[in-house]
């Protein structure tokens, strides 16, 4: 009888996963079809923010510690693989995991104070923490201060991911990281610990006395969640070949990558995806077609589009298609 | 009272619940296949007292279970020492699946047996059976009572802690509740209940405590204490 509470899981689980390759096969063949380069690079771009926003979404949707600082680990992937390549000369298909490395571990070691506070106090603590961070390093000579790092380009190469006139590689970089962390989001999904992080978030009290252990489920959830980041804070920095602590350490990015989970659904497997393929285009063409109106018309409208979604659909733009589903299933039960 | 080898036992146990002394040197001890149950007036430290030995609780004082010390140990290391407490108001994870909140009991231990006590509990309780895929909050109140008791068991417990587990559930299923409560321990699982229905409780209990304002004011058998009229006019207000 116990297979009866096994065998439902792998069956959604299987279904998930023969979505996720679906998906995965169009937007491999996407770009194909697309011959604008603006909009090949709001692709890509919408892609860096859908396993950005997983990654957070790791930590702040499946354990439900709402992270406002999530900026300090992308910037510490963006610096760690970009100071290894241009100071050192290693590719950053290496550093992308010496950066993910080094951000799961600042992100285990801001846990470990900031856990022992409870709720909304964590996430004003890593908010605290990132800002003091972007102020660091914008003063910190040894990385070039508030004057950034310029990747110099050599040629195209895999070998150095580094590409300047073609997207398309870059695509499938992306690509390859937004599946990447889906992938992980899924297996955290069906592993025992996503089912701890699942039952911390809902009730503490409740997980404890089932007996979970919280404060380790904590940093577990957010040395992963901050290692993911990290990647992709590396590969943002050879996609764009310039960081410094404005574009990859500030608190508006920690809004931004946590945005497109929150919007799409917090704590589901697509929410993220979703989220980004909508937020991204939106917060991109606000900018370009009203960025140069006075100032910040692009911002409240972008403003406006976020609060309109999140009253039409507080669970999440994913809340949609998971009505239908269990209308379904709740028609052949 | 005396018992030979309890499965646990409270000496002189102390509780301060928001800032407030709730148990006064409590003694007690329950032996192993026992249904206990503890009844008294609102108020009188009931809930506390089982909160307390899960560890939920600043106590003082000493708690023994199957001999070995267990006061100041966390609520996870209680737990999967064998305690199970299904607290008041079961605090589900209201957005999890059924089969979820059922597996999260299991999980905290390792292996493959850790899914048998599913067996038990969709004996016990076929409803939840038929509502593996639905999330908890949408369950009725009984049936979450029922999935409370069915996590709970999941942690393969050799104590179970019930804390009114009749509040707030129709007439017609709190008669399964008690029954469910009844095959649980014919099953080897000693259970501690605290209630305010009484006579479905000593009716199904071994022995009683009796509570008021946090000190045992009486200790026997169910039936002798379901028959004192003194008793239940002075301590249970009926």
């Amino acid at each position: 009888m116990a297979g009866v509470v096994r065998g439902t899981l792998a069956a959604r689980r299987r279904r998930e996963v023969l979505l996720g390759i679906a998906i995965l096969a169009f937007l491999a063949v996407l770009p194909l079809g697309i011959s604008n380069v603006y909009l090949r690079g709001l692709i890509v771009l919408a892609l860096l923010y859908a396993g950005l926003s997983q990654a957070w979404n790791i930590l702040g949707g499946y354990c439900g510690q709402i992270s406002l600082g999530h900026a300090l680990y992308f910037g510490i992937g963006a610096y760690t693989s970009t100071l290894l390549f241009t100071r050192l000369g290693i590719s950053p298909l290496l550093g992308m995991f010496a950066g993910g490395l080094f951000s799961g571990l600042a992100a285990f070691l801001v846990g470990l104070p900031c856990f022992r506070l409870s709720g909304h106090y964590y996430a004003i603590a890593t908010l605290v923490i990132g800002m003091m961070a972007a102020l660091l390093a914008a003063n910190w000579d040894f990385i070039n201060a508030a004057e950034g790092i310029t990747i110099s380009f050599h040629g195209e190469s895999w070998a150095d991911l580094a590409f300047r006139t073609a997207i398309l590689p870059f695509h499938y970089v992306m690509l390859a990281y937004a599946a990447l962390i889906w992938l992980i989001a899924w297996l955290i999904e069906g592993s025992r610990w996503g089912f701890f992080w699942r039952a911390v978030k809902d009730d503490v009290a409740a997980a404890r006395s089932l007996g979970i252990s919280i404060y380790p489920s904590k940093l577990a959830a957010a040395a992963i969640s901050g290692a993911a980041t990290g990647i992709g804070g590396a590969l943002y920095a050879q996609y764009v070949g310039f960081i410094d602590p404005e574009s990859t350490l500030d608190l508006s990015l920690s809004v931004l990558i946590a945005l497109p989970a929150v919007v799409g659904g917090i704590g589901t497997l697509w929410g993220p995806l979703l989220g980004a393929a909508v937020l991204i285009p939106v917060q991109q063409l606000s900018v370009a077609w009203l960025g140069s109106a006075a100032g910040g018309i692009d911002l409240m409208v972008y403003g406006a589009l976020i609060m309109a979604l999140a009253l039409a659909r507080p669970e999440g733009l994913v809340s949609f298609f998971q009505a239908r589903a269990r209308k379904e299933a709740a028609g052949h039960g | 009272m005396s018992l030979e080898r309890p499965l646990l036992e409270t000496r002189r146990l102390f509780a301060h619940y928001r800032g407030l002394a709730a148990l006064h040197g409590l003694d007690l001890a329950i032996a192993p296949g026992e249904i206990v149950a503890v009844v008294g007036a609102n108020g009188a430290g009931k809930s506390t007292l089982l909160r307390a030995i899960a560890g939920q609780v600043a106590i003082s004082g000493e708690i023994f279970f199957d001999g070995a010390p267990i006061a100041g140990l966390a609520p996870h290391r209680i737990s999967r020492l064998g305690i199970a407490l299904v607290p008041e108001g079961r605090r589900l994870f209201p957005r999890l699946a059924v089969e979820d909140n059922l597996r999260l009991g299991a999980y905290a231990r390792r292996g493959p047996e850790r899914f048998r006590p599913l067996d038990l509990v969709f004996e016990l309780f076929p409803r939840l059976r038929e509502r593996l895929r639905q999330r908890a909050e949408t369950l009725s109140g009984g049936e979450q009572q029922m999935l409370a008791i069915g996590r709970a068991l999941m942690t393969a417990p050799r104590l179970l802690m019930l804390d009114e587990p009749s509040q707030g559930i129709m007439p017609r299923l709190v008669d399964d509740i008690f029954a469910a409560i009844a095959r649980i321990r014919a099953g080897g699982v000693t259970i501690l209940i605290v209630e305010q229905r009484l006579a479905e409780t000593l009716a199904i209990a071994d022995r009683a405590y009796v509570m008021q304002t946090g000190r045992i004011v009486l200790a026997g058998a169910a039936g002798a204490i379901a028959g004192n009229e003194e008793v239940r006019r002075a301590y249970l207000g009926m």
